[in-house]
């Protein structure tokens, strides 16, 4: 059975990726070959932080995002790291912690000792926080540059140019395009992010720093670098970053750590996050092709469940079929 | 009825649209809460947006007046600018006039405020102004133009509810006629209900409802509020009294002891 799959941001990699696993031959066709810049997910978090989303998000997130850590651990060993997420306020913003930890679970509280643990660059800074242990998080781009080849080298074949290409010649198309789709129930949610490179700081994981009105995080990527995000902000333009969103994401790195002042800003990115009106991502079929969307802010979370109910719907119509 | 700028409303709750969990439970807020007006905020990166915007067409869906705000300007200019591009955005001459003045009180720069919405004002917009509860700022923002007024009863999205009601009794009891919105500083119902008593118009809320733990149930709760606030000013409250008054007659009561 051939299956086609057409983009290559994480939804079209991890369905791909799926398929392969569960003995399908698949293309897949996108301008750049694995990730790159077309794709939401290249400017992703890369947090699998199911608990810590719900505080914005609905309950299916959380569900679907369990298993997503387990999931890119077996599709790239070594690729997760699980050490948690933790979750600061300001002094004067304490509220807002008890706010956000009303609406989550999974997590413990932390005082100033064990932040200092955890984290040792902010344990004088921070009083009090909020450690989701069971969190995990990656790097969105070397999982999926490093997916990609992994696929490749298995026998996955990759197109950049469809324009020539037969694909009445596949069993099923999966449609993993975002934004590009013509589904007009999907959405463009803007989000702009930073990566900043300093030796001055380390952090272990994530750190969210809540703030009543600019809550963002902060990943470290290793090599002395960070990322931080992310703006959201309901529109479709791609153009760069702007000077507001600039000042309000080095703001809260600098909050975090005034070393963050002296960091240099190797790069600003800007992606376009496709959403439905719930925030919630679909797998939706008609006729041969089956268009996975919608994953929102959630991408490196949800793809997995995501690109598992896409080849669940395959090979169910296979068994069916004598 | 309300009239604003001669459109008649029955619904005496405006809903801000920023920051719910989903443009679906946003949708579903604004039907829970009957509101006939939704504010928009105009970002820059909005008015860029060249494939139309999903989340303005999702608003545009509903049967629902729009009033665009200039919400994050920091001077006069800015938040003219801001308003000419939300009339050609949104089609409407209504604009919700906010000049920051203070980046972590959110307060209005009330001296700024007065000069864009005069400059506003002579250009055919109805302005709705985003003031404080200040008598003489309310004074100049009529002045300057307004028909209506949005005095705050606490900082935005402080959740605090009315903080001064002496002051908002005050500015309620020197322009009768003006009709006003409490606009920033609700937290929970029993605040809408409080200002509504005092005999405020309308009310304005946005981050009581869309950070509520279910926004669509807090959303009726502050509509309910507010209608109850409203009928309880017109009705004739009773003042708090001194001495305990029995409902009941005691004289001629049987005794049996």
């Amino acid at each position: 059975m051939e299956v086609l799959v057409k983009g290559a941001g994480v939804a079209g990699l991890a369905a791909a990726h799926e398929l392969a696993a569960r003995g399908l031959r698949v293309t897949v066709a996108d301008p750049w070959r694995g990730g790159g810049r077309a794709a939401a997910s290249w400017y992703a978090g890369g947090m699998l932080a199911p608990y810590c989303e719900r505080e914005s998000a609905e309950q299916p997130v959380v569900e679907l995002g369990l298993r997503a850590a387990d999931w890119w651990e077996a599709a790239l060993p070594g690729c997760v790291l699980r050490n948690g997420t933790l979750v600061l306020a300001p002094v004067r913003d304490a509220k807002e912690l008890d706010r956000f930890a009303s609406r989550t679970t999974g997590f413990e509280r932390v005082g100033e000792e064990s932040i200092a643990t955890l984290e040792p660059d902010l344990g004088a800074r921070f009083r009090k926080g909020l450690f989701f242990a069971t969190e995990a998080h990656l790097d969105p781009r070397h999982v999926l540059v490093s997916l990609a080849a992994k696929l490749a080298a298995s026998g996955v074949s990759f197109e950049t140019d469809l324009s020539q290409y037969d694909s009445t010649r596949f069993d099923w198309i999966i449609e993993c395009i975002g934004r590009s789709t013509p589904d007009k129930a999907i959405r463009g949610v803007r989000g702009e992010m930073l990566l900043l490179r300093t030796s001055d700081v380390s952090l272990s994981r994530p750190v969210r720093l809540i703030h009543p009105r600019f809550p963002v995080y902060i990943v470290p990527r290793g090599d002395h670098t960070f990322m931080v995000g992310a703006t959201m902000i309901e529109s479709d333009a791609t153009g760069p970053i702007t000077a507001r969103s600039m000042m309000e994401l080095l703001n809260a790195a600098y909050g975090l750590h005034p070393a963050f002042g002296e960091a240099e800003i190797i790069e600003t990115g800007t992606g376009v996050r496709p959403a439905y009106p719930d925030n919630l991502p679909r797998v939706v079929r008609e006729g041969r092709t089956i268009a996975i969307n919608g994953l929102y802010r959630h991408g490196f979370l949800l793809a997995p469940a995501m690109a598992q109910q896409a080849a669940d719907m395959i090979l169910d119509e296979r068994n069916r079929t004598p | 009825m309300l009239t604003l700028y001669n459109k008649q409303l029955s619904s005496r709750l405006l809903l801000g649209t920023a920051q719910y969990p989903s443009p679906s439970i946003l949708l579903d807020a604004i039907k829970a809460s009957g509101t006939q007006i939704v504010t928009v905020s105009l970002r820059r990166e909005t008015a860029g947006g060249r494939s139309g915007d999903g989340f303005w067409s999702i608003i545009r869906s509903l049967d629902v007046h729009v009033l665009p705000n200039t919400a994050g300007c920091h001077t006069a200019k800015e938040a003219v600018l801001t308003a000419q591009m939300a009339r050609d955005l949104f089609a409407t001459d209504w604009i919700k006039l906010e000049v920051i003045g203070n980046h972590d009180t959110l307060q209005p720069d009330v001296f700024a405020l007065v000069e864009a919405a005069r400059v506003l004002s002579d250009e055919g917009f109805k302005v709705f102004p985003y003031t404080t509860d200040d008598l003489i700022v309310a004074e100049r923002l009529l002045d300057a133009g307004c028909e209506v007024l949005m005095p705050w009863c606490a900082p935005i999205g402080s959740a605090q509810g009315p903080l001064n009601t002496h002051a908002l009794r005050s500015l309620r009891g020197h322009f009768p006629d003006v009709p006003m919105i409490i606009d920033a500083g609700l937290g929970r119902p029993s605040h809408a209900a409080t200002v509504m008593e005092l005999g405020f118009e309308a009310i304005l809320l946005n981050t009581a409802v869309a950070k509520a733990g279910d926004p669509v149930a807090m959303a009726r709760a502050f509509a309910m509020a507010s209608e109850a606030g409203h009928a309880a000013c017109h009705a004739g409250m009773l003042e708090p009294r001194d001495v305990a008054v029995p409902s009941t007659p005691v004289i001629g009561r049987a005794v049996f002891t």
